[in-house]
């Protein structure tokens, strides 16, 4: 089966996982077109960031299904580094490389592992550098540069490997207030230029804003889901209802 | 947290108190010796020299060969000692530190290797070399190895010092395998993620990431292996290897044996040992001091 762009870039069906007895993900679909942007929400351990690490395969799954344009991630003979190529991820503690300078940080993975001539790379980071508004600290290294700039440093680093897909796994919530708006502008930037984006945040402002869609989670399943618009003002289960009672 | 194969033990949640007790960071360090001789005041060599100057003369006040004449034959062995001797022992030591470096290394990645066999059977090797007698390690070199090997068409003889040498690197290649794999396992699992997700494979994850992270953690532990061996060297006086405490015994017989002899000779081998170690242990521990708020 071939992919084409007018099927789910991202198709989650009924995906179970569970951590020994402990059961995260009791059965969750959900599909995500080309050029989408995508918040899943929801109160803390129903499972947002355990679906998103399943769809790089960072997290195995017992049951259901992950494709990722077309492929499934779930099967043994699955070829994990052509995945993550298509599949970039930002973390919540931003997990940049100590040892390496921001802009090394940003080189390394198309240098080692596509193989690109250095040059040529070197000129794109340099480029992805000056979009994440981080001219001029090339050769910081992550710990002299302060969260939300080492975060974006990480989105950087993601995006040089030119994913068809980009996760962001709470990736202002470990950051000061003030940085955290830098971070979600760099966000919104990609959004609108057409980058396919799944988002777990807290940052309801911001879903708002951005998404074209709102997953709400809680113990491991989609309470309900919708479009912004639809979705802030018109909720009906109660538990999204009291889950947006306490945040908004 | 997510297991990495080969580096920690699953995982069973994603919630931190449930999360396998971590035995590594309550268990001590390993640095005890380097501790104690970097917590020495600086003045401890010239205690200790005045010590050799009183000890005799008050043990000794009715003999007749006097003090003067025991510092007068140390004066006159000291060049020798120092260049036939110590410097000896420093040869064994860097030899022994280098093999067991090397090898250590090795033994370490295997430590952390994804194939249960070879995971198993390096953690076996560790434990034997790390728990064992240094001197039984010793003996067992010597007489199990053979004094020439016929290779290439001739004999090659293995001197009894290469064979110390040997002896030696083995239990420090087993502690420096585990301060390899320790320091491997030091970094965070989060590291390997965003390799991981950046398509990275394992090798390359482990050359390229988390090992150049872990070259500056395991310096100090290193050291302090380098600083235990070459206080661990004299051992090899009892194998007949002509190191300093075997030519210190050989000049004191020389001199004629008079008891006197023991605290100048042993207290000038002992100052030696403490003039070369002292300076690496203040600098181990100045290292591990400044590396660990780092990080």
């Amino acid at each position: 089966m071939t992919w084409t762009a007018d099927q789910p870039i991202v198709s989650i069906k009924k995906v179970h996982k569970s951590f020994g007895t402990l059961e995260v993900l009791k059965g969750v679909s959900l599909d995500v077109m080309k050029g989408e942007v995508i918040c899943i929400i929801g109160p803390s351990g129903s499972g947002k960031s355990t679906l998103i690490r399943c769809i790089n395969g960072l997290n195995d799954i017992q049951g259901g299904s992950i494709t990722v344009e077309g492929q499934e991630v779930h099967t043994p003979d699955l070829d994990k580094l052509a995945l993550r190529r298509k599949v970039g991820m930002v973390f919540q503690q931003y997990n940049l490389f100590p040892h390496k300078t921001a802009l090394e940080n940003v080189m390394m993975a198309p240098v080692k592992v596509l193989r690109q001539n250095k040059a040529d790379v070197e000129a794109r980071a340099r480029a992805l550098m000056k979009k994440v508004r981080l001219e001029g600290k090339e050769d910081s290294y992550p710990g002299e540069l302060s969260g939300g700039q080492q975060q974006r440093v990480a989105i950087a680093r993601s995006l040089a490997m030119n994913p068809d897909v980009m996760l962001f796994d709470e990736v202002t919530a470990a950051l000061d207030p003030e940085t955290v708006k830098e971070v979600l502008v760099t966000i919104k930037d990609l959004a609108a230029e057409g980058m396919t984006c799944i988002l777990v945040t807290h940052e309801m402002g911001f879903a708002r804003e951005v998404a074209d869609h709102i997953y709400f989670t809680d113990r491991g399943v989609i309470v309900e889901h919708g479009p912004p618009a639809t979705f802030f003002d018109e909720a009906s289960d109660p538990r999204t209802q009291e889950f947006l009672g306490q945040i908004l | 947290m997510k297991r990495i194969a080969g580096i920690n033990s699953p995982a069973r949640s994603d919630m931190a108190v449930l999360k396998p007790f971590d035995v590594a960071a309550h268990v001590p360090d390993g640095f005890l010796f380097t501790r104690w001789m970097a917590a020495l005041p600086w003045w401890t060599p010239f205690a200790l020299m005045m010590a050799m100057v009183v000890y005799p003369q008050i043990a000794y006040a009715q003999s007749n060969f006097s003090t003067a004449e025991a510092f007068d034959a140390l004066w006159r062995w000291m060049p020798f000692l120092l260049k036939s001797g110590f410097f000896f022992n420093v040869l064994i030591s860097v030899l022994a530190m280098t093999i067991g470096t090397l090898a250590g290394a090795a033994l370490g990645l295997a430590q952390i290797s994804l194939l249960r066999p070879v995971r198993a059977g390096s953690w076996f090797v560790t434990q034997l070399f790390r728990n064992s007698p240094w001197l039984v390690l010793l003996f067992i070199v010597l007489l199990a190895f053979p004094f020439e090997i016929r290779a290439f068409g001739g004999v090659i003889r293995i001197p009894d010092w290469i064979k110390g040498v040997i002896g030696l690197s083995l239990p420090v290649m087993a502690n420096i395998s585990e301060v390899v794999r320790g320091a491997v396992q030091s970094v965070p699992t989060a590291q390997w993620e965003a390799a991981e997700s950046l398509a990275f494979t394992r090798r390359q994850i482990l050359w390229q990431i988390i090992l150049p992270q872990c070259y500056k953690r395991m310096l100090p532990p290193w050291m302090n292996w380098y600083a235990i061996l070459t206080m661990a060297t004299p051992l090899c006086s009892l194998l007949g290897i002509e190191e300093l405490i075997t030519l210190s015994r050989q000049a004191m017989e020389s001199e004629d044996n008079h008891p006197e002899l023991l605290v100048p000779f042993f207290g000038f081998a002992l100052l030696l040992f403490f003039a070369y170690c002292y300076p690496i242990a203040r600098l181990t521990m100045r290292l591990e001091r400044k590396f660990a708020v780092k990080l």
